[in-house]
């Protein structure tokens, strides 16, 4: 009999290669659909580990995802970078920034860490838009068809950039499994169940958080640099106050600490809004009442609901 | 050119902005400081005071000053009593809880907003002020005469403005009063205090925040329909106030009333005077950063007791 | 081997020390420069009257309150600098006075958590030191209930095993009979009593019955300051101490 670790790992390979082979039956709509779908989904797999498996609730994940998108876009479009040293400079930026805000928001707790959050990410957006002259501001930039190039593989091509989006998930999706079994990931759990509790066993609660706050920010970041470079595009929308309520919905959709629960709550999310825009232009009013009706109803996610009455062994 | 009736224009114009984020700061730490609960959703019941203000005033027509008058009373009890129905079916269902009240009044924020967007459109439109004598900003000089007044061209405020800031001292002493010398304020101090105890002695803690809830909105409400003259009814206009408040209530120090008026003046002002001689984004880069690191360093922000 | 060294030092050097350690709330000063002694292996037990300070000196001790003057010394090692986390690492081990677990979690993994820092990764050690906890006090056929769903009596035990599933050198229990049945409690202090040897453990308690059954000596402390130390005889024959609790008005 597979131990229970073993066995999350084997489900969720499965479900990876079951993404594989949807491509070759999806309509190319749908396909384009999924790519960006799974990208996006990356980064609320960064904002799980922080929310869903920390306990530590942020506003302001958007910074590091724009810090991953612009320190792609940027070093592409200034720099004359090309797209591997470009995704490195995304990460490092996520690594940087992360670290940064990390060690002076860890500071405060609670309702001050979500304001601060906020706060900064609001600064950060804020400035994006004053050096305009180089980001282009709101209005954003484009990243040229010819520069979306990797080791020779043109990545605005839909079969190349559904398999760039599929690693890139797949990739983060094994690493959160990984983390979220071993020690580091089981205090982390330990931190949002009972955090006092922890400190009082042995455990550096403020060093742990700070690694989350690290590891979060930089696979945002991550996802954020492979937006811009798959979808070829930077622009002041993404560092906005609404990309940090996006991966907040999504995870809490899908349902907050499962591994799988940021995707499915991605996925949902964007066909609900898919569907409904072509009703009405006020689109995000799906969002508001489905935030409503979570929070009431079912706080722990379609994943997690799952994960407790079927599988309780899933990641 | 002289700096002085810059600055006075620059002053007036932060007072008029410090006195109506004093009243929405007002409403939001009085929910955080008695419910313990962020509502992020504070900016849209400012938004929503300014769309009913026109349309309580397009539907009365007549003169611009009943019209008004109309809204300063309807606006805010509309908005009141639509925050003491969300606060009864959602944020008491959920128990308060810090976490899922963020999530829910985030919800609730894109309900509102967007509702208003699908009747109300995405038009900004204006309304009219009770009164708008142009007031021409006086200041000194040196004549063979000795000192006397001038008026520097093009350098005027509004009799309405100097009324807004007015009508707000006068508001917030009211509130103060409320707070501070009436049997209300005080049932609302005591469960601020120690809910549990306030609920021994019998009072209706679930009714107190119904209550509480419904003035903070009110209060953003009433905010909304003092600028809406000057600023035009949008249904995205609660966006920038709502972090502003944030800012001020932080500072301030939650729960703390006082702060709260001392950081609205402070930011009001501040805002107004690098609006004025640089650019608004960065005021408020400058204000946001302030903010965060208040938050930081003296988490208590200038009077607060949390 | 360094621990029979250890061993020698410790007939002569106090495994944990206070010297003038305080700790004042603003006006009120809960903690009065207090000095305390407790040598190795001994149980030593924390009486006094409510407000006495008791709770506020222990937490000092392990590290959740920081004090306002003194110093504390552990094995040899001042420690008065040192964040929780590292004293326990150091060999403390502490129980709240409100039960705090984690209640969602089952009864295993709540003491693995306890444990597995101890044992550098041995996945054996880790599960022998997990069963050995629980056995100890009883919770072995329990193991894989959600902590939350035990009873209040049960959860306090999962606590101790959680302190003791460390292998701690000083256990420090804050008032851990209390909402105890009293065959719990009479099971408790044969737990207490097995465990003695080499570990040092300090018990906060209001239950007298359980302070003599278990103590080797009994510190009193009242109003902050240390009223008076030595053995349960010598405690129980001290006027002063008498007045202090009598001396408060009892409903």
């Amino acid at each position: 009999m597979m131990s229970d670790s073993k066995k999350s790992v084997v489900f969720h390979l499965g479900f990876l290669a079951l993404l594989f082979l949807l491509q070759f039956i999806l309509p190319a709509y749908h396909h384009g659909n999924l790519a960006r779908i799974m990208v996006l989904a990356t980064y609320a797999m960064g904002y799980n580990i922080l929310f869903g498996y920390t306990g530590l609730l942020s506003l302001g994940h958007a910074m590091f995802f724009a810090a991953g998108m612009y320190g792609m876009g940027l070093t592409m479009t200034h720099l004359g970078w090309t797209a591997g040293p470009g995704m490195l400079a995304g990460l490092l930026a996520g690594v940087l920034v992360s670290a940064g805000i990390g060690f002076l928001a860890l500071r405060t707790s609670g309702v001050s860490f979500m304001i601060v959050t906020l706060m900064f990410a609001q600064a950060g957006f804020l400035t994006i838009l004053y050096f305009g002259e180089w980001t282009r501001g709101d209005e954003g930039f484009v990243i040229r068809q010819a520069d979306r190039v990797f080791a020779g593989i043109d990545l605005s091509d839909p079969t190349y950039r559904y398999l760039a989006a599929l690693l890139l998930f797949g990739i983060c999706l094994m690493l959160t499994i990984r983390l979220m079994q071993s020690r580091f990931g089981h205090v982390l759990i330990a931190i949002r169940e009972n955090e006092e509790r922890t400190q009082m066993l042995g455990y550096d609660v403020h060093f742990h958080k700070w690694m989350a706050v690290i590891a979060s920010g930089t696979m945002a970041a991550v996802a954020g640099a492979a937006y811009a470079l798959l979808f070829g595009y930077a622009g002041a929308t993404f560092a906005s106050v609404q990309y940090s309520i996006f991966p907040l919905l999504w995870v809490l959709l899908g349902g907050a600490g499962t591994a799988l629960g940021p995707f499915i709550g991605t996925l949902f999310m964007f066909y609900l809004i898919d569907l409904s825009s072509s009703l009405t232009t006020a689109y995000m009013l799906i969002a508001g009442v489905a935030l409503v009706l979570l929070t009431l109803f079912l706080p722990q996610g379609l994943v997690g609901e799952w994960r407790r009455k079927m599988m309780p062994w899933l990641t | 050119m002289e700096l002085a009736p810059y600055l006075i224009l620059g002053c007036i114009e932060g007072l008029v902005t410090a006195a109506v984020l004093a009243l929405m700061a007002v409403g939001l730490s009085l929910v955080f400081g008695v419910m313990r609960v962020v509502n992020v959703a504070h900016g849209e019941f400012f938004m929503l005071g300014a769309v009913l203000a026109w349309f309580v005033a397009d539907q009365l027509g007549g003169h611009p000053a009943i019209a008004f008058l109309a809204a300063l009373i309807i606006a805010p009890l509309l908005v009141g009593t639509l925050a003491m129905l969300a606060d009864m079916t959602i944020l008491k269902r959920i128990s308060y809880d810090p976490e899922r009240t963020i999530v829910a009044t985030i919800g609730l924020l894109y309900i509102i907003q967007q509702l208003t967007l699908m009747t109300y459109g995405s038009n900004a439109r204006p309304v009219e002020p009770p009164f708008n004598q142009r007031i021409a900003i006086p200041w000194f000089e040196w004549t063979d005469g000795g000192l006397s007044l001038y008026w520097p061209w093009g350098l005027g405020t509004t009799s309405y403005k100097l009324a807004v800031i007015g009508f707000a001292i006068i508001l917030l002493l009211g509130i103060w009063v409320l707070m501070t010398r009436t049997r209300i304020g005080l049932i609302m101090r005591a469960t601020q205090l120690d809910r549990d105890v306030a609920q021994a002695y019998g009072i209706n803690v679930d009714r107190v925040y119904a209550m509480v809830f419904g003035l903070g909105a009110g209060l953003a409400a009433l905010a909304a329909v003092l600028i809406v003259p000057i600023q035009q009814a949008h249904y995205l206009m609660g966006h920038d106030p709502l972090l502003l408040s944030f800012i001020v209530v932080i500072i301030g120090g939650l729960g703390s009333l006082v702060g709260t008026v001392i950081a609205a003046v402070m930011i009001g002002l501040s805002d107004g005077l690098i609006s004025v001689f640089f650019t608004p984004t960065l005021a408020k880069i400058i204000a946001t950063l302030m903010v965060t690191f208040v938050l930081i360093f003296r988490p208590s922000g200038l009077m607060g007791s949390k | 081997m360094a621990q029979k060294d250890d061993a020698m030092a410790d007939m002569t050097t106090p495994h944990i020390t206070t010297k003038g350690l305080s700790r004042n709330f603003g006006g009120l000063i809960a903690v009065n420069a207090v000095d305390f002694e407790v040598p190795k292996g001994e149980i030593r037990a924390i009486i006094g009257p409510n407000g006495a300070g008791k709770s506020t000196f222990v937490g000092m001790l392990c590290g959740r309150i920081a004090p306002s003057s003194g110093e504390i010394m552990f094995a040899g090692q001042n420690i008065t600098a040192m964040p929780a986390h590292r004293r326990i690492r150091q060999g403390m081990a502490y129980t709240f006075q409100i039960t705090s677990i984690f209640a969602r979690l089952t009864l295993k993994e709540n003491v693995r958590l306890a444990t597995s820092w101890r044992w550098n990764g041995d996945e054996s050690a880790i599960e022998e030191a997990t069963h050995a906890a629980l056995e100890q006090v009883g919770l072995a056929d329990r193991m894989d209930q959600i902590a939350g769903d035990l009873s209040y009596g049960h959860q306090r035990l999962l606590e101790i095993a959680m302190g003791i599933s460390q292998h701690p050198e000083l256990l420090i229990l804050d008032e851990p009979t209390q909402g105890l049945a009293d065959s719990e409690i009479a099971s408790f202090v044969k737990l207490i009593r097995d465990l003695g040897g080499d570990m040092t453990i300090l018990l906060i308690e209001h239950n007298m019955n359980v302070v003599m059954d278990t103590a080797d000596k009994i510190t009193v402390l009242n109003l902050g300051t240390e009223l008076a130390t030595g053995t349960p005889q010598d405690i129980r024959a001290n006027k002063a101490v008498q007045t202090a609790y009598l001396g408060e008005t009892h409903a």
